[in-house]
């Protein structure tokens, strides 16, 4: 009976919480990929980028922060300063639209123009990142470590195998639920969010019936950045700030975004959630569980892995070509065709 | 008129940049110039005449490179014996599988027992794979592993490497192109996105493929040694009579060499795509780009061209990879960033002209130049920014430091400013 119950322990251990924390993440990173898919028409490559640009504003609010003194006891500073980090990042991606992107949306330019613009932008929020902070990993967590620690709970339950929630796990899942909650309020309650879906859903009609185009792209700019900042700052948090990572994790968020249908807000989460689970699932080294539940006669020699943690990416490539293959409007019927 | 002058002016840079610094520089530069721009006459290709848009530039290239790899360095025979027929077995066995699952689909009608039998025989196929490949990879890396611990390659001239990584490339195109062509053009973007990162990873960590971070050194060459050409007296006597010292004519002789080799290939892949642009098949492939819809509707069949296309520029690429690992005499899987290849070459081509070759060649030097130029630069702008500021200032100290990041805020603000103002690029398709 222990057996199965140390399995279950080890299995929300090493599957289930990190996954939720990291699918909270990709789910916050597809909705920016989403919103400006459904408000502007095209996939913004610069988005993972925006994410590095928005977490390194709040690192160095951070920083500052805690060299003044300043903290939130327990809970990490960066929540603090998270609030100057997405007012950076509105910023810049506001400055972005008005000099690069309006030209070309006046221009009605072809949305695959506009990837391609979308790809110079990625190139200079990159080099604008690594001029600033370097290319190198930085650290910024601080507070306690542990919601609860592997110990504590041993000794709590008496099972051999421990479960530890990191505070910044905790955090995470935390403030994706009041993030997405709030803007879901957003879109479907208010009248600014109801204009915003009017004119993804139509713009012709949209425009028609006296929507402000301009006022609702900035809106979206303005949701996207706060959205970036967030999972940047989280991610950040949980794992650790690298510029190439947050290039790198373009691939996961564009896959969440696709599989649940681009365009469409709640497949953006349920396909953070797929993509994530998927990942770390298939990486994880399933020995400890089959150690577990198996007799011991037949305990596996191998990890029982299906794929190193290097092929990550791969679990990402091949939902994605499935779901290309066999319904490419995604889960959710998102508006690409 | 235009594309005779600015191509002179690309020569007078290499030029002064031979006279200013060394002429050893110069022709370093020009040779990965020359590279470049069959990287970007591939991409051309695939953007300029057809509107695809391929961001997995560097997983072809990286694929070149392994080609090279795998034709031109000598095989290990311990390795080979401990475990060279089982990876074989291996990899049929997986082939096996998806070739079975494209059967039982096309066999089996559409419903849950096919959803069902294909997932069994892919599990079942998986699991196949990884029993054989396990044991014998471990088994294939336990063999000498600090010098090989691979399988090595087939021990033949490394140029047959160059076409051989030009048909790799070729077929990871096929496999992505049948998958994501069709679709809409941006799924394309991040399918090749995804199968960049997957490739550079199987390159990083198959160590019985590629030695993966440990890197495979002392490539054989096309081209003579520096420290051959040394010690023959005659190369060594008529360096004397030229007045140059022997050892950096050695290296420029070497250098010439290759570049003669990469120009001889990278004229005659001009001369083949001017050929093509200029044929039936061109203005077929402009006039899908242009409109699709009204293609199809003239009977043409627009996702096969596209494939064919996607597939023709790809291995381009490849064999770009493949003339850059020889060029190197290493392929070292760690440095393929998708920054410095997939993005860089975009930048030559939209910079260069898109939907002209002569374009994408001019881009590709002038982009490399500025690319290795603009570090020196930058730090030249920051000193003199800084230059008010006293020595120990932090301010200039970081400034100074990041200046070698100051590549990727320039190509991005280059990229952005020609897409504004010029997007037809220096040299505009006719």
């Amino acid at each position: 009976m222990s057996d199965i119950l140390n399995a279950l322990v080890a299995i929300t251990n090493f599957i289930l919480i990190p996954a939720t924390a990291y699918g909270s993440q990709l789910a916050l990173g597809a909705l920016g990929v989403t919103l400006i898919y459904g408000i502007l028409r095209f996939s913004n490559f610069a988005h993972g980028d925006t994410m590095a640009f928005g977490a390194m504003s709040t690192i160095l609010v951070t920083w500052w922060l805690q060299s003044q003194g300043i903290g939130l006891g327990p809970l990490p500073t960066a929540l603090l300063a998270l609030p100057a980090g997405v007012a950076a990042t509105v910023l810049l991606v506001l400055v972005t639209d008005r000099t690069v992107y309006r030209f070309y949306r006046r221009a009605k330019a072809k949305p695959v123009f506009l990837v391609i613009v979308s790809m110079g932008v990625m190139f200079v929020y990159n080099g604008l990142v690594r001029f600033i902070i370097g290319p190198d990993d930085q650290n910024f967590a601080d507070g306690a470590r542990f919601l609860i620690s592997a110990r504590d709970f041993k000794q709590m339950t008496g099972l051999d195998e421990g479960l530890a929630i990191r505070s910044s796990q905790a955090i995470t899942i935390v403030t994706a639920v009041i993030v997405v909650a709030f803007l879901f309020w957003f879109l479907e309650r208010t009248r600014t969010g109801k204009s915003m879906r009017a004119f993804s859903d139509n713009e012709d009609l949209a425009l028609l019936s006296g929507i402000n185009p301009e006022r609702v792209v900035m809106l979206t700019w303005v949701l996207v950045a706060a959205l970036a900042t967030i999972a940047g700052v989280l991610y950040g948090l949980d794992k650790s700030f690298k510029p190439f990572t947050y290039f790198q994790l373009l691939l996961p968020i564009f896959a969440a975004a696709i599989v649940g249908g681009l365009g469409s807000p709640l497949g953006a989460i349920a396909g953070g959630f797929i993509i994530a689970f998927s990942e770390v699932a298939i990486t994880y080294a399933f020995k400890k569980v089959a150690g577990y539940l198996l007799p011991e006669a037949w305990e596996p020699d191998g990890l029982v892995q299906l794929l190193s943690t290097d092929y990550k990416f791969a679990v990402s490539f091949v939902i994605l070509v499935i779901v290309l293959l066999f319904r490419p409007t995604g889960l959710f019927r998102g508006k690409a065709v | 008129m235009r594309t005779v002058f600015l191509f002179a002016l690309v020569g007078l840079l290499f030029v002064v940049t031979g006279f200013t610094s060394s002429w050893n520089v110069a022709l370093g530069i020009f040779n990965m110039g020359l590279i470049s721009a069959i990287m970007a006459l591939g991409v051309n290709m695939q953007w300029g005449y057809a509107g695809l848009f391929n961001v997995g530039v560097v997983g072809f290239v990286a694929l070149g490179g392994l080609a090279a790899v795998l034709v031109g360095m000598p095989p290990t025979p311990d390795a080979w014996s401990a475990g060279g027929p089982r990876i074989l077995l291996a990899l049929l066995a997986g082939a096996g599988a998806v070739v079975a699952t494209i059967a039982l689909r096309r066999a089996m009608r559409p419903g849950w027992s096919r959803a069902l039998a294909t997932v069994a025989v892919l599990v079942v196929g998986f699991f196949l794979f990884r029993a054989i490949l396990d044991p014998a990879v471990e088994a294939i890396e336990a063999v000498n592993p600090s010098s090989t611990g691979y399988l090595g390659g087939l021990g033949l001239p490394v140029l047959l490497g160059w076409p051989a990584g030009a048909l790799l490339a070729a077929g990871a195109a096929w496999a992505i192109g049948k998958t994501a062509l069709g679709l809409r053009s941006d799924y394309l973007a991040i399918a090749t996105l995804g199968i960049a990162e997957i490739i550079i990873a199987v390159l990083k960590n198959e160590d019985w493929l590629s030695r993966g971070v440990k890197n495979v050194i002392g490539l054989p060459r096309p081209v003579p040694y520096e420290v051959d050409l040394q010690s023959s007296e005659s190369f060594v006597a008529r360096a004397r009579d030229w007045g140059i010292d022997p050892v950096t004519a050695s290296s420029i002789t070497v250098k010439l060499a290759y570049a003669g080799l990469f120009a001889l290939v990278l004229l005659a892949l001009l001369w083949l795509a001017q050929m093509a642009l200029n044929s039936p098949w061109g203005r077929m492939m402009r006039a899908i780009r242009d409109n699709e819809t009204a293609a199809a509707a003239m009977g043409k069949d627009v996702t096969a061209r596209h494939l064919q296309i996607f597939v023709l520029g790809s291995a381009i690429c490849g064999i770009a990879g493949a003339m850059m690992v020889t060029l190197d005499g290493q392929l070292t899987p760690g440095s393929y960033q998708p920054l410095r290849f997939t993005f860089l070459v975009w930048v030559m081509v939209i910079v260069g002209g898109s939907g002209n070759n002569l374009g994408a060649v001019l881009g590709g030097f002038l982009i490399w130049f500025l690319w290795v130029q603009v570090e020196p630069i930058g730090l030249w702008v920051m000193e003199l920014v800084t230059s008010g500021m006293d020595g120990g200032n932090p301010l200039r100290q970081h400034l100074i430091e990041s200046a070698a990041h100051m590549r990727l805020l320039t190509m991005g603000v280059i990229l952005l400013v020609v897409l504004r103002f010029s997007p037809r690029g220096l040299l505009p398709e006719r």
